[in-house]
């Protein structure tokens, strides 16, 4: 007898069986699912240690150039807007962390056009186990941690160097900030998956949303024309990201003048555009037409 | 002159090649012009603290935008130009079979870049600088020979920013994985050649260091050029030193290389 008993195969198979656990598991499904396919990417990447090393410090280098610009604009000047340097930098520390968190756990769907243009995207469509959680983990790039490093970095130090008036309620509103934005963010990301089943090679539009809306929010509302900033308060809620919250913190009226208390509705909003995302997700999935390749 | 026929057909096949894909040209236009509308307004503030730096009106500065974000494929600024075939080519072995063919290879690559780039320039660059003129007041010459001049800078430009992506993308035939190579290219070029922030526009010592340097050939010089704040001779003559000196350095090392090529048969 050669091979292995069958009971052997079918435990050293079981990672990939959608388990029949108790109490609407989907979501433990998906976790186990991302979990797995993030850990073969990452196993794939530690093979070249130094490489990895070498793309993490490149990495940040390349986002942190963002954060020089900024500083040589303040070389020049003052104040931007009527924002000081260490507003800024808050402004951009939130928004970088945000979207590094997002960047980090949805960030490689954009390879996702190119998988239904060579048909293996049918792969995942096979396999017993939610297919979000695997494009999402497709590609995962450690080398992202760069980002969210300097993003911290910044927030850090425009969080000892900027003149607020702390309050419990203000500490505790940048942390669900960052959180909150990094959702919004990540619903962007799932958002720009779903339109790629509608225009393959168009992946790039997505930028001007996710890489477009993280450069917009680390200047300060004031910068730009009332239009702009009513259509991403409004249309692509990325204000509330940081815009809403961080004026709060630093006592500045609010942008097109929203009352307070909308300073802590971020993870509300959120939460409604994850579920928009979510429903334009399953709305393209299903009208998904293998190419038959 | 059956060379100059031979690279004509080999630019058209650039120009071609990157002419196929429609949808993904439309995304990258949008996507310049989205990006070109924060610019501005971030570029107008600062402006508007402090009129008249680097020399540029609030005009100049807008322009200066626009023609980043119009020119920033056309330079593959942050890579994506022919460099990076060459690169897959050096490493996969491909490249013994263009040492093969009865042809100069860097005049080869050059030629595919330059139609690449004039497909670019065409169809990711006219439309977002169309856009930006008509929503902002820009400082645009009326002459015809300024449009000409500006032309020349351009095509000298294209030369200097082929010369320093073939450079790079030589150094596969030493160390094979060209990714830490298109990283420090991405960095050098995007600061290097002012396209976060122009280059008169950076503290004095430093904006002179970057402006000797060959990056600033490639969007801070049209720039100048186009708005009548550079001497043409000057220009031209700072571009053309660096296309010879880098081209130059290209062909040493390119004859380093070649040399180092085994093929294994198969």
């Amino acid at each position: 007898m050669t091979g292995r008993p069958v009971a052997e195969c079918a435990a050293a198979a079981r990672p990939w069986t959608p388990e029949p656990a108790p109490g609407g598991s989907r979501l433990t499904e998906s976790l186990r699912t991302y979990r797995l396919v993030a850990g073969m990417w990452i196993r794939s990447t530690m093979a070249y240690r130094t490489s990895f090393a070498l793309t993490v410090v490149g990495n940040l280098l390349i986002t942190g150039l963002d954060f020089a610009t900024i500083l040589l604009m303040f070389a020049q000047v003052d104040s931007l807007g009527g924002w000081s340097l260490p507003e800024v930098a808050l402004l951009y520390g939130v928004s970088a962390t945000a979207f590094g968190v997002a960047d980090l756990v949805m960030g490689s769907m954009d390879v996702l056009g190119g998988r239904m243009r060579d048909g293996s995207f049918d792969t995942l469509l096979v396999r017993p186990a939610p297919v979000l959680a695997q494009v999402a983990a497709d590609h995962f790039a450690l080398r992202r941690l760069g980002r969210i490093t300097q993003g911290a970095l910044v927030l850090g130090w425009g969080l000892v160097s900027v003149d607020a008036d702390w309050s419990p309620v203000k500490v505790l509103l940048l942390p669900v900030a960052v959180l909150s934005g990094a959702a919004l963010f990540g619903a962007l990301f799932v958002a720009g998956a779903s339109f790629q089943f509608v225009a393959q090679d168009a992946a790039e539009v997505q930028n001007a949303f996710t890489y477009g809306g993280t450069t917009l929010l680390q200047y300060p509302p004031s910068v730009f024309g009332r239009d702009l900033v009513r259509s991403v308060t409004c249309l692509v809620p990325l204000a509330f990201v940081n815009w809403v919250p961080v004026s709060y913190v630093l006592d500045r009226p609010l942008p097109l003048g929203l009352p307070a208390w909308t300073a802590a509705v971020s993870p509300v909003v959120a939460g409604v555009c994850c579920a928009l995302a979510g429903l334009a997700w399953r709305t393209a999935l299903r009208s998904y037409r293998s190419t038959g390749s | 002159m059956g060379s100059a026929r031979l690279y004509a057909a080999v630019a058209a096949g650039g120009f071609r090649r990157y002419a196929t894909y429609r949808a993904a040209t439309a995304a990258g236009v949008f996507t310049n012009t989205v990006f070109g509308l924060i610019l501005v307004h971030t570029y107008l503030a600062l402006w508007d603290e402090r009129p008249h730096l680097g020399g540029y009106d609030q005009a100049q500065a807008v322009t200066y935008v626009w023609l980043g974000q119009a020119l920033y494929a056309t330079f593959a600024i942050q890579g994506g130009g022919v460099e990076k075939d060459l690169m897959a080519r050096i490493r996969t072995g491909e490249i013994a079979i263009d040492l093969y063919r009865p042809a100069d290879l860097q005049l080869w690559w050059l030629a595919t870049d330059l139609g690449r780039a004039l497909f670019q320039l065409v169809g990711r660059g006219v439309v977002p600088f169309a856009v930006g003129a008509l929503l902002f007041p820009t400082a645009l010459p009326r002459d015809a020979g300024t449009w000409a001049a500006f032309v020349l800078a351009l095509l000298l430009g294209l030369v200097v920013s082929f010369g320093i992506r073939y450079l790079f993308a030589l150094s596969a035939f030493w160390l094979l994985d060209g990714q830490g190579v298109s990283q420090a290219m991405m960095i050098l070029g995007i600061f290097c050649s002012g396209m976060t922030l122009p280059l008169n526009a950076f503290p004095a010592g430093f904006g002179e260091v970057l402006r000797a340097l060959p990056w600033a050939a490639q969007v801070q010089v049209p720039a100048d050029v186009l708005m009548g704040e550079a001497s043409w001779a000057d220009a031209f003559a700072f571009q053309a030193a660096w296309a010879v000196a880098l081209l130059g350095a290209g062909r040493l090392v390119q004859a380093a290389a070649t040399r180092r090529v085994v093929v294994q048969g198969g």
